[in-house]
């Protein structure tokens, strides 16, 4: 088969980790989150050396990939910074605060900086609800973040 | 030696809380003090946060909000000493919304080194599965019964019941789910015990396992909390090492296996027949029941599958017996339940209580009103498929049966709190597109109802014939309601419905016009 001869990097590093899987029962999410943490993302040729080792369908993988939000099959941001919208922290002014980060960064949600600095992501409540509104830098945490406080923080994470 | 508490718990940090560890070290080492510093779960007064308590003959004393600027003179106030500072607290269990609580899920949270099991055991640990070791499968269901414990992830359905359902049923193999995909705003009871104290809920699992002869368990955990995870996966380590967990549990001879699988944002998968599709790798698409996972779970085998609160609260009633637990609450609600005060709140946090308070003296009395000091106007009970509740329903128990009846639901038990600035069709509005965002798919009322929804609220804030549309909105939550498959379409209706219902004069100019329903 021509794919096979032409196996990117890409699709050999995603079938070694497929591999190291094989003994976990229900295999692919952990197998989704690790080529992501490894590659940023999991691009088409993963999904296809995935669906080689799992003996799957390419669209079942690429079903289940496209399916939950965490995934994304193009690399994002050197970092990503998450905006809870949910109630408590909409109570507690997070809307404006989402404005607030758009407006600084001249960008909207799901998009990155045009220098690749960071992406910004909506999240639906990071179990930060007594100290709303929150926000999440990678995997550093932050409640009570103000327009300012959340303006500081992409900046700072961009420089 | 001096003994000092800095809580290593998500909020803690988002706080400060690491920072206030640095400038104590950095302090000690210039004052040449003798510090051991523990990171201990939160006490869940998280407007104390981060809360740095000193350990001394009389006890444990609090300080808090304590920033990184503060340590010196807390420091020179005589921190170690019981000195007197405008942070301090006294005593920290002798704080009143510490001292009114009922701590029997989270006694240990906040008090102990959460990845220290010899702590754990010191404060009462592993007696639940020792005692559930010497039982018979049978008697460890009937035990839970027996505590009235309902499933605390919203559904309030008897968690021994459903454990009978699995022992019952004949497989080769059969699976004990922990459902951490604790998603609904308002909520962080699964997330501070978690990291405050992971291995009840690995105690519990185990007990579980015995209980219905499975000898493998997962924790399906959201990414979304990613200290939650490490403290489960350090939590495992150790009792593996120490033979909690693996093939010969505590020397019974039976075998118990635990491990955390992490979600990928999916709010649907919290539901748990998506969360049995997300473990099997697939879609977590919703599944339509019968069968019931009890009887066809994961991977087509029976399956406990509980909250974490649920399998949590299981230990100390194992430890104390059934008939301990059972006489807290009210009515049908027995036990206790883990409420969380949060949004816009003065005094946000955890507070564990027997069943029965009134929504308004946990707003009033134990929140202590709104952060803002506005007036509260709607309080949402139960995360984003919950109904806002106006101050004349506050008099409703905290009880699964009196805010059923006030077309409302307990759910995980979060209460968000909204001050008067609040902009009520906004809230229902973003109810459907909540709805919008996370719906699976499968089923027309949630998928397509919530977009429609969303449209119909729009026209009503642009004034087009707004009884009419609110006339559609009854109708549509009417479908989805009955409609969808599963809670995500069938209870987006509660929040919707309540700001009809309850704060109908802002839903038009002349509410008069709308006919009352």
């Amino acid at each position: 088969m021509a794919d096979e001869q032409a196996d990117s990097e890409t699709a050999r590093r995603a079938t070694a980790i497929a591999e190291e899987h094989l003994h976990f029962e229900g295999p692919l999410l952990p197998i989704l989150h690790a080529v992501q943490h490894e590659l940023g993302c999991v691009p088409e040729d993963a999904i296809r050396a995935i669906a080689k080792v799992l003996n799957l369908g390419r669209a079942e993988v690429h079903g289940t990939m496209t399916f939950y939000p965490d995934y994304r099959s193009e690399p994002g941001g050197a970092h990503t910074l998450k905006l809870c919208r949910a109630e408590a922290c909409q109570s507690m002014g997070a809307d404006a605060v989402a404005d607030a980060a758009r407006a600084a960064l001249g960008i909207d949600f799901h998009e990155t900086t045009s220098d690749g600095a960071l992406t910004l992501e909506p999240v639906y409540c990071l179990g930060l609800c007594a100290c709303a509104p929150a926000a999440m830098l990678d995997h550093e945490v932050h409640g009570r973040v103000t327009a300012e406080s959340v303006v500081a923080l992409a900046e700072g994470a961009s420089a | 030696m001096t003994r000092v508490y800095v809580p290593r718990d998500a909020a803690a940090l988002a706080l400060g809380a690491d920072a206030v560890v640095v400038a104590l070290e950095t302090e000690a080492a210039v004052r040449g003090l003798d510090l051991e510093i523990v990171r201990n779960g939160t006490r869940g007064m998280i407007w104390l946060e981060p809360l740095v308590e000193v350990e001394t003959d009389a006890g444990r004393v609090a300080y808090g909000p304590v920033t990184a600027a503060d340590v010196p003179g807390l420091l020179d106030a005589g921190l170690l000493e019981c000195g007197t500072h405008p942070l301090a607290h006294g005593p920290t269990e002798e704080i009143p919304f510490l001292a009114r609580q009922t701590r029997l899920t989270f006694a240990r949270c906040g008090v102990t080194d959460p990845l220290s099991l010899e702590d754990y055991e010191a404060h009462g640990g592993l007696k639940g599965l020792r005692a559930a070791i010497a039982m018979t499968p049978a008697d460890v269901v009937q035990a839970v019964t027996d505590s009235g414990l309902r499933g605390r992830g919203g559904a309030g359905f008897p968690t021994g019941i459903k454990w009978r359902t699995v022992l019952e049923a004949q497989a080769d193999r059969k699976y004990i789910v922990c459902n951490a995909d604790e998603g609904d705003s308002g909520t962080f009871a699964d997330r501070m015990i978690m990291e405050g104290d992971p291995f009840v809920l690995i105690e519990g699992m185990i007990i579980s396992g015995l209980a219905v002869e499975a000898d493998k368990g997962f924790i399906y955990v959201r990414s979304e909390y990613p200290h939650a995870i490490e403290a489960l996966e350090s939590a495992i380590a150790t009792a593996t090492v120490r033979g909690i967990l693996g093939p010969d549990v505590l020397g019974s001879g039976r075998a118990f296996d635990l491990e955390v699988r992490v979600g990928a944002g999916a709010y649907v998968c919290g539901e748990e027949t998506s969360l049995l599709n997300s473990l099997e790798g697939k879609r977590g698409i919703v599944r339509s029941k019968p069968p019931l996972p009890a009887h066809e779970g994961l991977f087509g085998k029976p399956t406990v599958i509980n909250n974490v609160i649920s399998l949590a609260s299981v230990p100390v009633i194992l430890a104390e017996g059934p008939a301990a637990y059972q006489e807290y609450g009210v009515g049908r609600s027995r036990g206790t339940i883990p409420i969380q005060l949060a949004g816009n709140v003065r005094h946000g946090g955890l507070f564990e209580a027997a069943f029965g308070m009134t929504l308004g003296e946990l707003v009033d009395d134990v929140c202590g009103g709104t952060a803002s000091g506005r007036p509260v106007k709607a309080v949402q009970v139960g995360g984003p498929l919950g109904a806002y509740f106006p101050r004349a329903l506050f008099d409703t128990p905290f009880d699964y049966e009196a805010f059923a009846a006030k077309d409302g639901l307990i759910g995980h038990a979060g209460v968000t709190l909204f001050d008067d600035t609040a902009d009520m069709l906004k809230q229902a509005r973003f109810a459907f597109e909540f709805c919008a965002v996370e719906s699976c798919g499968k089923c027309t009322p949630c998928r397509i109802g919530s977009t429609r929804g969303v449209e119909t609220i729009e026209k009503i804030r642009r004034g087009e014939d707004v009884a009419a549309q609110v006339e559609l909105i009854e109708d549509l939550c009417e479908t989805m309601k009955y409609g969808s498959l599963c809670a995500l379409g069938g209870f987006t209706p509660y929040p919707v419905m309540s700001v009809l219902n309850h704060f109908r004069d802002e839903i038009a100019a002349s509410p008069e016009e709308i006919p009352a329903r």
